[in-house]
């Protein structure tokens, strides 16, 4: 290349590449891609996989873990994780069918005092994490145990399954005319919120400079522990509405709902390209992996695969998520340094 | 005569910085060799290229005449090179024989440590050097001198020929640069070379025979000691006269901006009291860790405090709160440009905007561009050079890095601007840039509390030179009577409270 391409300082601050060339390479393109390959190919070789019924039910199965994995990817990129999350499910489940028991009879009510539960129990993490300072990861596992045992402590071994059927069946619902549930249009609400507030907002800029560097944003003034807190309280109510969804679209709560979907909505968030270790990542690609994640285990089902098996391709999927994206930085690092514009000013590393 | 070490057009380079470009030097035996240059000029490069840290890219390093490369540390160290830094690196919980010793010990059977001899030939070392430290004590808790003369008689037990002192007198009291430079004459007269580093120039006449003049990674010019006088030493080093260095324009000191009151960390600091008024430059001056860094954190409220007051404008300041800080009209230039003042992954647009990311949204959100125009307005005032303002910082040098944490707080229209170290680390050019931008903003009514370790920094660019010495206040020195000595004495505790 002609060194002549320099850059000078009088034509710098230029946009960076088109939008398309930022897409194409990234671990979002990699992971829209792959979805459409699972598709085409599941649609293609596996009866039943494509039809209505078909993304019906897989959106029935990833509406929980989408719910959650919103507020997870926030708590992911500033470094942080919440492994509770079931946990708060099973016992808001368990609190929402014993109120139930009990005859609070208001539907709004009765959200109501469970997105406050999953919000007490979101800050109770909170407290521990920024008050006390102690490792996210150490508390969480603490009160996944907690909170589940709490569940068993409200319902024991029941099952509180006797709810008006106009609940049971209107959670489940379809947008009229489509098979789609219309509860996918919560979540894509709650998606577009948490992907304004993320993209397009002061807080979220202040998370990946969090997750990048607490210090430094602790420096630049931002409220580090506040913000850490308020995202655990935020995870907690959206795990209740989670539990809220899943008793209604069962028809029962019972203490042991929704053990080990944490799994599950950690798995999709890393496979969407959140770094583990904070400071990199976003939605697009975590919306996709919910689906991919969705799509390839219900093709599977179908298709026969043991359960067992249906296992490994989880684990197998999240080891490359951890290790794709950073394979995918490597190469435009590399496609980078081949540009002549950014090799000016480059410091030792 | 050959010089017992010799450096002849070594170029060392970090990624795109040049830090060293056509570097000599010659050291003879029984000769005391002064190296000076301004912080940045390349002497902690060629310093470490002569211990072996590393390897020049071009050129060679020539001992005894002959070439030789250095792999490691321990490569320079058997080829008879000491190195003596600033602060020495000692193990604190080992004693100080065990210290000189450390891999060398003297063995009895079965391959044990045998401590006696061990002891004895500390004892003699020590004993040549004319100091007393008592060998079987622990190093912690040993003063910075102490210690330097225990790195010493490490170097005299394997027969260093050439002992590099990097900046030993930093730290030391008056009594103590004494007895190092009786020390280090010993030596010499014993026909060792030493290479000493100082900024302080009484130090390097009284002490050297010749000196070699670096500035911007360059060796300027080497002569007799006799030939030279301080001035023209100084000219030789920045390469122009200083006052146009530190350009500070003269201003009328305005109303009080920041007071402190009786601040106090338990620890860090006591009691510590001072004014800064619009328009006016004041440093802090003092020896590393004598607490001016963290009086400053605290006044911003990243760390908190036991005790005191900081008022902004007459009104009192709520601790340990940088937002509330930030809203009151303070900022704060960290020392740490990588870890504090900077999101090092995060672009230039994102890092310069961080603190002002509420004032540039529209109803708490970030569409249209405000960050982007923000961004683009202040690296065009600060000259940062970038390919693109969308370029993580990381990609920039040292002195395009320290201009974007400037733009980021100047973006708030600070009323108070703390900076701690403002040109640590970047290049004489950007230096000057810095020190005119400071100078501006005074005039503009802005309080400047600048924390500095660079004396000619402190000298040319404060109206005030408030002094640390061990986490106390000790002296309150007027730009008039401000000069290198009476500074140096208030930092090192040679003189009582003059404030």
């Amino acid at each position: 290349m002609a060194t002549d391409t320099l850059v000078t300082p009088a034509r710098t601050a230029k946009a960076g590449p088109p939008a398309w060339r930022r897409l194409f390479g990234s671990w979002d393109a990699v992971l829209i891609l792959a979805l459409l390959v699972v598709v085409l190919v599941a649609s293609a070789t596996i009866e039943g996989v494509g039809s209505p019924r078909f993304y019906r039910f897989v959106a029935l199965e990833a509406i929980p873990i989408a719910l959650i994995a919103l507020p997870m990817t926030l708590v992911i990129i500033t470094g942080e994780i919440d492994l509770s999350v079931a946990s708060t499910v099973g016992l808001t489940c368990s609190v929402l069918g014993q109120l139930w028991y009990l005859g609070v009879t208001s539907l709004p009510l009765l959200i109501l005092l469970s997105l406050l539960l999953g919000a007490v129990l979101g800050a109770v993490n909170g407290v521990f994490i920024t008050v006390f300072g102690l490792p996210s990861l150490a508390v969480t596992i603490g009160t996944l145990a907690l909170y589940r045992g709490l569940a068993y402590v409200v319902l024991g071994d029941r099952a509180i399954a006797d709810y008006p059927p106009t609940w049971t069946q209107n959670a489940v619902a379809p947008i009229p005319g489509t098979v789609i549930p219309w509860f996918v249009l919560v979540l894509a609400a709650l998606a577009v919120v948490f992907g304004v507030l993320l993209y397009a907002t002061p807080i979220g800029r202040s998370l990946y400079a969090i997750g990048n560097n607490a210090e430094a944003s602790n420096f630049a003034g931002i409220s580090v522990l506040r913000t850490k807190f308020w995202l655990f309280v935020a995870t907690g109510a959206m795990a209740a509405l989670a539990g809220v969804f899943w008793t209604f679209r069962f028809a029962s709560a019972r203490a042991d709902n929704a053990t080990g979907l944490e799994l599950a909505v950690v798995a999709a968030v890393l496979l969407g390209g959140v770094s583990i270790f904070g400071g990199r990542g976003g939605l697009v690609g975590v919306i996709a992996a919910v689906a991919l994640l969705g799509i390839l285990r219900n093709a599977l089902q179908l298709a026969d695969v043991p359960a067992n098996a249906l296992t490994i391709v989880t684990g197998t999927l999240l080891i490359l998520s951890v290790v794709g994206p950073n394979l995918v930085r490597m190469a435009r690092e590399r496609l980078r340094r081949r540009r002549p514009a950014t090799t000016l000013e480059r410091k030792p590393s | 005569m050959l010089p017992v070490l010799a450096l002849e057009g070594v170029d060392k380079s970090f990624g795109a910085v040049a830090a060293l470009r056509d570097a000599r030097l010659e050291l003879y035996a029984g000769e005391a060799h002064a190296l000076v240059g301004e912080n940045g000029a390349g002497k902690s490069t060629l310093v470490k290229i002569l211990a072996g840290v590393h390897g020049p890219d071009t050129g060679s390093v020539l001992l005894d005449g002959q070439p030789v490369a250095f792999g490691s540390p321990a490569d320079a160290r058997a080829a008879g090179i000491a190195v003596i830094y600033q602060e020495p690196t000692l193990f604190p919980d080992l004693s100080v024989a065990e210290n000189i010793f450390m891999g060398r010990q003297p063995l009895k059977g079965l391959r044990r440590i045998d401590a006696a001899a061990m002891r004895e030939r500390t004892n003699e070392l020590f004993a040549r050097l004319g100091v007393r430290i008592d060998p079987d004590r622990p190093a912690r808790g040993l003063s910075i001198a102490d210690q330097q003369l225990v790195e010493i008689a490490k170097a005299l037990s394997f027969d260093a020929r050439v002992l590099v002192m990097d900046e030993p007198t930093a730290a030391l009291s008056g009594v103590e640069v004494d007895r190092l430079f009786a020390v280090a004459r010993s030596l010499r007269d014993n026909g060792a070379a030493i290479l000493f580093i100082s900024h302080r120039f009484d130090e390097v006449f009284s002490l050297c025979q010749r000196v070699t003049v670096m500035r911007d990674g360059r060796w300027i010019a080497t002569d007799e000691i006799g030939n030279l006088t301080v001035d023209g030493v100084v000219r030789t080093m920045v390469g122009r006269d200083i006052s146009a260095l530190f350009p500070k324009m003269a201003t009328e000191p305005g109303e009080v901006r920041l007071q402190v009151d009786g601040l106090t960390r338990h620890g860090y600091f006591d009691d510590v009291s001072f004014t800064v008024r619009g328009g006016e430059i004041v440093a802090l001056a003092g020896l590393v860790g004598a607490g001016r860094s963290e009086v400053a954190r605290a006044i911003f409220g990243v760390d908190r405090y036991d005790a005191g007051q900081v008022r902004v404008d007459g009104r009192p300041l709520r601790p340990g709160a940088p937002p509330a800080a930030i809203d009151a009209g303070l900022a704060l230039v960290p020392e740490d440009r990588r870890q504090q003042g900077l999101v090092m992954e995060l672009s230039i647009e994102r890092n310069a905007t961080l603190p002002r990311r509420w004032a540039l949204s529209r109803l708490g959100l970030l569409f249209g561009g405000g960050e982007r125009r923000s961004a683009a307005e202040w690296a065009k005032r600060l000259q940062v050079k970038a390919a693109r303002n969308t370029d993580p910082v990381s990609t920039l040098s040292g002195g395009n890095q320290q201009k974007v944490v400037l733009a980021k707080w100047l973006s708030t229209a600070p009323r108070v601007l703390m900076i701690d170290e403002p040109t640590r680390g970047i290049d004489v050019g950007t230096k000057s840039e810095v020190h005119r931008l400071l100078s501006q903003l005074a005039s503009e009514g802005v309080a400047v509390l600048m924390v500095s370790s660079e004396l000619p920094e402190v000298l040319g660019m404060a109206d005030r030179v408030l002094v640390m010495h061990e986490g106390r206040l000790v002296a309150d020195i007027p730009r008039d009577q401000a000069d290198e000595e009476s500074v140096m004495f208030a930092a090192t505790g040679q003189r009582g409270a003059a404030a």
